[in-house]
């Protein structure tokens, strides 16, 4: 069989993918570009061109600068959290203890339990007038009156990035624990022998065999959590006064809420551009990592 | 082998407890919360065990009588049920023959990666044409176009998944069998398909429950019982004026169940499809 005729097969086995691909991703994301240089509404305005009126009035605004910085933070914070509590409970599994398969089996819960669940349940626990945090820590004698956590600026980004890490840690343990297993028994019995104390075992025996699923967790975690808007939105909706407003909060009211869709979805594209600009950074720091080792 | 100190033993076991703590008091928090009379719920001190086993809201939330909390709980769930089959079905369909072709045809193979990166496509940049678009053909507030709309996530995924799935499987069997004089859709019904069945199958479970999670545009395309998904209705719920809280909690518990006992039972495989890099955020 020729070589041209085992390409256009394979065309045509992709083909039923294309057109969904096209019809539900390509036409809307090109749509998205033509609105968002145009005054349109939501639902019945056309609206006509404006040009860069859209981008120029929404990257000079304070609304963008603020959620840009507050999803930021998010993302640094609980991303650099869920790595740390990750890898140290993956450590924590690689070890041998009674009940350690059980362990890794409730792992998988945080995982499993849906983002609104979730949301739903830390809403729960945070709960101002009958929340199980202030009734523990008020019990516990931490806390003198009830707090209303995320009700406060000041608390309640931290608040939701408690609750968001509480999910996602788990993940980044079961796969840190699926490099750890992959360590050979002999090459750190061997660095024991010669005399490595933990710490070293663990920076030159151990991190190069976790580093690179680490760095794919890393960036798919870093993306998922600029991208965040569920847990939020079930949460606090933005609030207090904006304190949780992140950039897919802000597009999602200046584009239905508001029913502004060219400015919304000029925003939609820079949010987008923002996200393509972080997961080409990553893929440059994945091969040039894929590279040393 | 390591020699393992008292001490040390002693650490790894608290933290082990601690851990287990961790991960599961808010999980048992949710459920204590389903099963508790109101009234333990809101007492100060908090009651952290019921007084009493309360399942009142586990028969208010499946009882199917007519406008009540349960019918509209119960009509949540089906709509889920349905849009995340038809998704999940349309998505296998649509991948399967696209997965084992850029497997196998590695001129094609980079195809694969412009499929990856619309998975990084954050939902707000389609939202808008998606809805404009929806509203048009009258799609809005219908589980057939929630169902549409979930393709832009499960179709890149799922294809993603069944590549690596049939890289798995030798190519050879394939050859040895064309060379015997098989013909191709011959050698895909009897040989390779009943191989992938398994990633087939993990691949489904996946896509089935990224689409039980999904909210985003389950909030922004339906608006009543026609359509709307159990992650809305929890989340109107949890954001209303309800004030049993463990109301709130039992509609948890349920939507979380069918996730939870697929994570349970599917763990070997999930964890093979996770660290494989399907990570799901």
């Amino acid at each position: 069989m020729s070589g041209t005729w085992i390409s256009t097969r394979a065309w045509l086995m992709m083909l039923p993918l294309l057109v969904v691909m096209v019809a539900v991703i390509g036409w809307p994301l090109v749509d998205t570009v033509r609105l968002s240089f145009t005054d349109a509404k939501l639902v019945g305005t056309e609206g006509g061109f404006v040009g860069a009126d859209n981008y120029v009035k929404m990257l000079t605004g304070s609304n963008f600068q603020r959620a840009l910085i507050t999803t930021s933070w998010f993302a640094v914070v609980s991303v650099a959290a869920e790595m740390v509590l990750g890898v140290l409970a993956a450590l924590l599994l690689n070890q041998q203890f009674r009940g350690r398969t059980a362990l890794r089996a409730l792992m998988i819960l945080p995982w499993a339990l849906p983002t609104v669940v979730n949301a739903t349940l830390w809403r729960l626990i945070y709960n101002p007038e009958y929340g199980a945090l202030n009734a523990a820590l008020t019990q516990l004698g931490l806390l003198d009156s009830y707090r209303s956590w995320l009700g406060e600026p000041g608390t309640a980004l931290v608040a939701l990035i408690v609750a968001d890490c509480w999910k996602n840690f788990p993940l980044v343990a079961l796969i840190a624990l699926a490099a750890l297993q992959a360590v050979p028994r002999d090459i750190t019995a061997a660095a024991l022998v010669d005399g490595a104390g933990s710490l070293n075992r663990f920076r030159f025996v151990i991190m190069p065999y976790l580093a690179g699923p680490l760095l794919v967790a890393l960036v798919l975690r870093t993306i998922e959590a600029f991208k965040v808007f569920d847990i939020i939105w079930v949460m606090t909706r933005g609030g207090p006064a904006n304190s949780t407003r992140t950039l897919s909060i802000l597009v999602y009211q200046e584009a239905f809420s508001f029913q502004r869709a060219g400015s919304g979805a000029s925003l939609a594209l820079i949010v987008t551009l923002l996200v393509t600009i972080l997961a080409v950074a990553y893929a440059a720091l994945l091969r040039k990592a894929a590279g040393a080792s | 082998m390591e020699r393992q100190s008292r001490l040390f033993s002693f650490f790894v076991h608290a933290s082990a407890l601690l851990l287990t703590l961790v991960i599961l008091a808010p999980i048992i928090w949710l459920f204590v919360m389903s099963i508790s009379p109101a009234a333990d719920l809101s007492a100060k001190p908090l009651n952290w065990w019921p007084s009493e086993v309360d399942l009142s809201r586990y028969r208010t939330l499946l009882s199917a009588v007519e406008n009540s909390a349960g019918a509209a709980f119960i009509a949540s769930l089906l709509n889920s049920l349905k849009v995340a089959a038809m998704a999940t079905l349309a998505a296998i369909v649509v991948a399967v023959p696209s997965a084992w072709a850029v497997s196998r045809t590695p001129t094609v193979s980079w195809s694969l990666y412009a499929v990856i990166a619309t998975y990084m496509l954050p939902p707000v940049a389609l939202a808008v044409p998606l809805y404009m678009g929806l509203a048009y053909l009258g799609l809005l507030n219908s589980v057939f176009g929630l169902a549409l709309v979930y393709l832009t996530i499960l179709a890149p995924f799922t294809t993603w998944l069944l590549k690596s799935g049939f890289d798995s499987i030798p190519r050879e069997i394939e050859s040895a069998a064309m060379i015997d004089g098989a013909r191709l859709d011959q050698i895909l019904r009897l040989l390779t398909l009943p191989l992938a069945a398994p990633v087939m199958a993990t691949s489904a479970l996946f896509a089935f429950l990224l689409a039980w999670d999904e909210f985003f545009y389950a909030l922004l395309f339906t608006s009543d019982l026609r359509a709307k998904t159990l992650t809305v209705a929890i989340a109107d719920l949890a954001g209303g004026r309800v004030s049993d809280y463990g109301l709130i909690a039992t509609a948890g518990v349920l939507a979380a169940l069918p996730p939870v006992l697929i994570g349970l039972v599917m763990q070997r495989a999930l964890i093979s499809g996770l660290t494989s890099g399907g990570v799901k955020g």
